[in-house]
C-alpha cells in the first residue's frame, strides 16, 4: 500500500469515529450495510474513471452513461422479454461501444477528452430522456428476476453482517482491476503514456492504442456498474439518474492520488477514495445538516485534504531532493578520484 | 568611421564546468552591419544574450554611449536601443500585426476604460511596413503570414522601439532562398538608416554579401575579425578551425563489415525536396555532423519511424522494411537514443528499473504479469555493465545526472538485441567521465557487431569517436570523409555546403 492510501485510510477512520461519536446509529448493522452498498455501487465507475485518468484524459459522462444503459437494460428485460444474461450482455457491449468511440475521437481526431465526453454527457442523458419520452423506466407491478436481483441487489449473511453483493463485485474488479494496473503490462503502459506520451512512442508503445483501450475499460466497467445500479434503484426517472455521477467518480479518483495530469494514481486509493466519499455522505445525513448542503460539506472537506496532502507531498519532496543531493554527492566521489588518478 | 555607441569590452561567461566566453570585446558603430560566425557551440548565441540583457556575464565592461556598466538588464537593453529577433519568435499568432508590434504598448483612449485605439495603433504601424517594403496590412492576423513575414515583424517591433541595434539569432536558417534575398535587402535598408544589425549565421555567402565585417568565435573566445576587404570563405573557415582536438579515437577490432542499415533516398518532411542516402556496415560508428538545422535528426526520427518517411526506403542487411511506427523499428532491432532525453528518453520520475524494462516488457512476463523481480536483476546488471551511478535501481531517473540518465536510456536498448544504434547528440549535458565511457560502450558495442550512427554537432566527438564521417548540409548528404580525411576543416567545409577540395577526392560509399 502507498502512503498516501494509509493517510487516507487514516483519514477514513479519523471521519468515521467523528461520526460515531456524534451519533452512534453509524454504527448500526443496517446503516453499516447500506453504505457499504453504496461504496459497491459507486466503486466500480470510480475506478472506470480512474482508468481513463491515469492516460492523462478524462471521462465526463460517466452518468449520462449510467443513466442510458440503465434505462435500456431495464427496458430490455420488462418491455421486451429479452433474457437478462443476454441483455447483461448487450448492455456491457453498449459500454465497450461508448469507449471505443470515445477513445477514436481523443486519438484519431485529436479532440480534447474533456469536449468529446462533456458532448457525450448531453447526448446520452438526451438518449436516454427521448427513448422514455422522459417517463420513468421501472419494474412493473409483478415482474420479478429473482436470480438477477438476488446477484444484483441482495445481501448475503456473512458473520452476522448482511454484506450486499454489489460490495462483493467491487472487490472482484478492485482484484482485478489492481492486478491489471499494478502487475501487468497493459498497466505499465497506461502509467508510461500518462506520464509521458512521447517517451513511451519512442519505448515503441503504440499510445494510441492504450489510450482507446482506456476509454473501452472505461465504458464496460461504467456499464457493469449501471445495472448494478438500475437493479437497486428499480426505478429510473431518465432526467436526473446517476446526475453528477462523473464528479463523484472524478472526486474519488483525485482523493486515491490520480494526477488530473496522468501518470499517477493506485486501485486501493481510488476504493477507498470512494469509502470517504460516502461515509462524509452519511455524515451528512446523520448529523442533521440540511441536505441542501450536501455537496458542499463533501466539497469542503476534500479541499482541505488535498490541501493538506498537497502540503505534506511538498514538504517530503524537499526532504528527499536534499537527501538526493547528499547521495549523488557520494556516489560521484568514486568517479572523481578515479579521474584523478 | 565614426565613435561605436556600444562597447563590450572583456565578456567572460562561466558556467558550471564551462567557459562559454572568454574575454571577448565587440565594438558596435552606428550603421554598421556584423557577421558573428562559429562553430556551434562556439559563443555566438551567449554573447548575443549577454547584449539583449539576458544573460548576465561573469566579467567584463559593457559600456553604452559611454556609460560603463557591468551587465545589462533586459529593459536596459531596450532601452539602449538593442532589439533582439529571436531564432524562436515570440509573437502571439492570436493577434493581427499591428497588435505584435505594440504589445504591452497599445495606444488607448477611453480614460479609464483603457480600450485600444486600433486607428492610432494601425496608423503608427503602417509607416513602419512602408519603410521595410512589407507585403502585409497593419491588420493581417499573423497566423496568416508566412516565416520570414512574421521575421518582418519583429523587426518593426524593433524599429517601433527605436532601436539602434537589430540583432538577430541565424535570421535565414528557415527562408527560402528569394525570402532570404529580401531580409538582405531589409539589412542593407536597416544600414542606410543608420541602424546597425548583428547577425549569426552559417551561411558564409550570406557574410560576403552583406557584413561590413565578421567576428569569428571559437571556443568562447574571439579568433579574429575580418573586414569588407578580407572576406572570403577560405579566410573565415581557417579562422572559425584551428584548435587541436585531442585524440579519443580507439580503432575497431576488425574492419567493418558487409552493410547492415541502408537508407536509399530518404525524403523528411522538413526538406521534401532533399533526399538522403548513406549506409551504416556492420562494426563502424558513422558520425553524422552537420549544423543544427541540417535535417539529420530528421532524419533520425523518420528511420526510427516517430516521423513518416516521405518517400525513399529503408533496408536492414539488404531487405527492404516498412517502419511506420517506432515498435516497428524496434521489432527489427533498430534502435534510437534521442537528442532530448527528458521529453523523449525517459519517464522521469519513475524507477530505473521501470525505465529499463519498458520497450521490452514482453519478456519479463509470466502468466501476462511482469515478473518484478526478474526486472531489477536485469535493471542490476546493466547499472553495473554501465556504471550507472544511482543509490539503487527503485531510485527515480529524474534525480540523476545528465551523463547516468543517459546511459538508463542507452541500457533500455543494450537489454535487447540492438542491430542498428542511432544516437542523436549522444553526450549532450553529459559530464567528461561519462562521456568517456559511453564513449568505451559504443566501441564495445560496434565490435560485438552492432552499426551505429551517430549524429553529433560536437566536433572533438564527431571526429575522436566516428570510423568514418557523413555530413548533412540542408537536407541533403553533401559529403562524405574517410578517416584519412578527417579534419576540422573538411568537416566544417561540407556542412556550409562547400565541397572538399579536389586534392582530398571525396570517395562516396554505398
Amino acid at each position: 500500500m502507498h502512503k498516501k492510501d494509509v493517510s487516507l485510510l487514516v483519514l477514513i477512520l479519523v471521519v468515521g469515529a467523528v461520526v460515531a461519536f456524534i451519533n452512534p446509529r453509524f454504527l448500526l448493522v443496517g446503516n453499516l450495510s447500506n453504505t457499504a452498498n453504496q461504496v459497491g455501487l459507486f466503486g466500480i465507475f470510480s475506478i472506470a474513471e480512474a482508468f481513463v485518468i491515469i492516460i492523462g484524459g478524462i471521462e465526463l459522462s460517466v452518468g449520462s452513461v449510467i443513466a442510458l444503459l440503465g434505462v435500456l437494460f431495464i427496458d430490455l428485460i420488462v418491455n421486451r422479454d429479452v433474457n437478462w444474461v443476454a441483455a447483461f450482455g448487450i448492455i456491457i457491449a453498449g459500454g465497450l461501444a461508448i469507449g471505443v468511440v470515445h477513445g477514436a475521437l481523443v486519438t484519431r481526431m485529436r479532440i480534447q477528452p474533456f469536449v468529446v465526453t462533456l458532448c457525450g454527457l448531453l447526448i446520452y442523458r438526451g438518449a436516454a430522456r427521448y427513448y422514455t419520452e422522459d417517463a420513468t423506466a421501472g419494474f412493473g407491478f409483478g415482474a420479478s428476476f429473482p436470480t438477477l436481483e438476488w446477484l444484483t441487489a441482495g445481501r448475503t449473511n456473512v458473520l452476522g453482517f448482511p454484506l450486499p453483493h454489489s460490495v462483493v463485485a467491487l472487490m472482484i474488479v478492485t482484484a482485478i482491476a489492481w492486478v491489471v494496473l499494478h502487475r501487468s503490462v497493459f498497466g505499465r503502459y497506461l502509467y508510461a503514456v500518462g506520464k509521458n506520451e512521447e517517451a513511451a512512442r519512442y519505448s515503441g508503445i503504440r499510445a494510441n492504442r492504450v489510450v482507446i483501450s482506456a476509454y473501452i475499460v472505461c465504458g464496460g466497467l461504467t456499464a457493469f456498474s449501471a445495472i448494478l445500479i438500475a437493479m437497486y434503484t428499480r426505478s429510473i426517472s431518465p432526467a436526473v439518474h446517476g446526475s453528477f455521477y462523473e464528479l463523484y467518480a472524478i472526486a474519488a479518483a483525485v482523493l486515491g492520488g490520480c494526477s488530473l495530469r496522468g501518470g499517477e494514481g493506485s486501485i486501493i486509493g481510488v476504493v477507498l477514495g470512494t469509502v470517504l466519499l460516502q461515509v462524509l455522505q452519511n455524515l451528512v445525513n446523520l448529523l442533521g445538516i440540511p441536505s441542501s448542503l450536501n455537496f458542499a460539506v463533501m466539497e469542503t472537506v476534500i479541499l482541505i485534504g488535498v490541501l493538506a496532502d498537497q502540503y505534506l507531498t511538498q514538504h517530503s519532496r524537499r526532504v528527499a531532493a536534499a537527501k538526493g543531493r547528499s547521495q549523488a554527492h557520494v556516489a560521484e566521489a568514486p568517479l572523481k578520484r578515479a579521474n584523478a588518478e | 568611421m565614426p565613435e561605436p555607441f556600444l562597447e563590450l569590452v572583456d565578456i567572460s561567461k562561466i558556467y558550471p564546468g564551462v567557459v562559454a566566453l572568454d574575454h571577448v570585446d565587440l565594438s558596435v558603430s552606428r550603421g554598421e552591419v556584423i557577421a558573428l560566425i562559429g562553430e556551434n557551440g562556439a559563443g555566438k548565441s551567449t554573447l548575443m544574450r549577454v547584449l539583449g540583457g539576458v544573460v548576465e556575464p561573469s566579467g567584463g565592461i559593457i559600456r553604452v554611449d559611454g556609460v560603463e556598466r557591468p551587465s545589462l538588464s533586459v529593459a536596459e537593453a531596450i532601452k539602449a536601443g538593442i532589439a533582439f529577433v529571436h531564432q524562436e519568435l515570440n509573437l502571439f499568432d492570436n493577434l493581427d500585426v499591428a497588435g505584435n508590434v505594440y504589445i504591452g504598448r497599445e495606444p488607448v483612449r477611453g480614460g479609464p476604460l483603457k480600450l485600444i485605439d486600433r486607428k492610432r495603433l494601425y496608423a503608427q504601424v503602417r509607416p513602419l511596413l512602408e519603410r521595410l517594403g512589407a507585403d502585409f496590412e497593419p491588420d493581417a492576423p499573423l497566423a496568416e503570414l508566412s516565416l520570414a513575414q512574421r521575421q518582418l515583424v519583429e523587426i518593426i517591433k524593433a524599429l517601433s522601439l527605436d532601436a539602434r541595434l537589430v540583432i538577430m539569432d541565424e535570421p535565414t536558417s528557415s527562408l527560402t532562398l528569394t525570402e532570404t534575398d529580401r531580409l538582405m535587402r531589409v539589412i542593407a535598408g536597416l544600414k542606410a538608416d543608420g541602424v546597425s544589425v548583428i547577425f549569426i549565421t552559417h551561411r558564409l555567402n550570406e557574410v560576403m554579401q552583406c557584413a561590413d565585417r565578421a567576428v569569428v568565435l571559437r571556443d568562447g573566445r574571439m579568433v579574429g575579425a575580418l573586414t569588407r576587404a578580407e572576406l572570403t570563405p577560405a579566410a573565415m573557415i581557417r579562422l572559425m578551425i584551428g584548435r587541436d582536438l585531442k585524440s579519443l579515437y580507439v580503432p575497431p577490432a576488425a574492419a567493418p563489415g558487409e552493410s547492415v542499415l541502408d537508407i536509399v533516398e530518404a525524403v523528411t518532411d522538413t526538406y521534401p525536396e532533399r533526399a538522403v542516402s548513406l549506409s551504416v556496415r556492420r562494426g563502424e560508428i558513422l558520425g553524422l555532423a552537420g549544423l543544427v538545422g541540417s535535417g539529420r535528426t530528421e532524419l533520425a526520427r523518420a528511420v526510427f519511424g516517430v516521423d513518416p518517411l516521405r518517400g525513399g526506403e529503408i533496408r536492414l542487411e539488404g531487405q527492404p522494411i516498412r517502419i511506420a511506427t517506432p515498435r516497428a523499428a524496434i521489432e527489427h532491432g533498430i534502435y534510437l537514443v534521442p537528442e532530448d532525453r527528458k521529453s523523449s528518453g525517459l519517464l522521469l520520475d519513475v524507477s530505473i528499473t521501470e525505465n529499463i524494462s519498458l520497450p521490452d516488457l514482453a519478456s519479463y512476463l509470466r502468466f501476462w504479469l511482469v515478473r518484478t523481480a526478474r526486472e531489477a536483476e536485469n535493471a542490476r546488471r546493466q547499472r553495473e555493465r554501465l556504471k550507472i551511478r544511482a543509490p539503487d535501481v527503485a531510485t527515480s531517473v529524474g534525480s540523476l545526472s545528465g551523463g547516468n540518465q543517459q546511459k538508463v536510456v542507452l541500457a533500455k536498448w543494450l537489454s535487447m538485441r540492438p542491430r542498428v544504434l542511432i544516437f542523436d547528440e549522444p553526450t549532450r549535458g553529459v559530464d567528461v567521465g561519462a562521456k568517456q565511457e559511453i564513449y568505451d560502450m559504443l566501441r564495445r558495442l560496434t565490435d560485438a557487431g552492432v552499426a551505429i550512427l551517430m549524429i553529433s554537432s560536437d566536433m572533438e566527438e564527431v571526429i575522436g569517436v566516428s570510423d568514418r564521417i557523413a555530413v548533412m548540409h540542408e537536407g541533403a548528404i553533401s559529403g562524405f570523409l574517410d578517416r584519412s580525411q578527417f579534419s576540422e576543416h573538411n568537416v566544417l567545409q561540407l556542412a556550409v555546403g562547400q565541397s572538399v577540395q579536389a586534392r582530398e577526392p571525396c570517395t562516396r560509399k554505398t
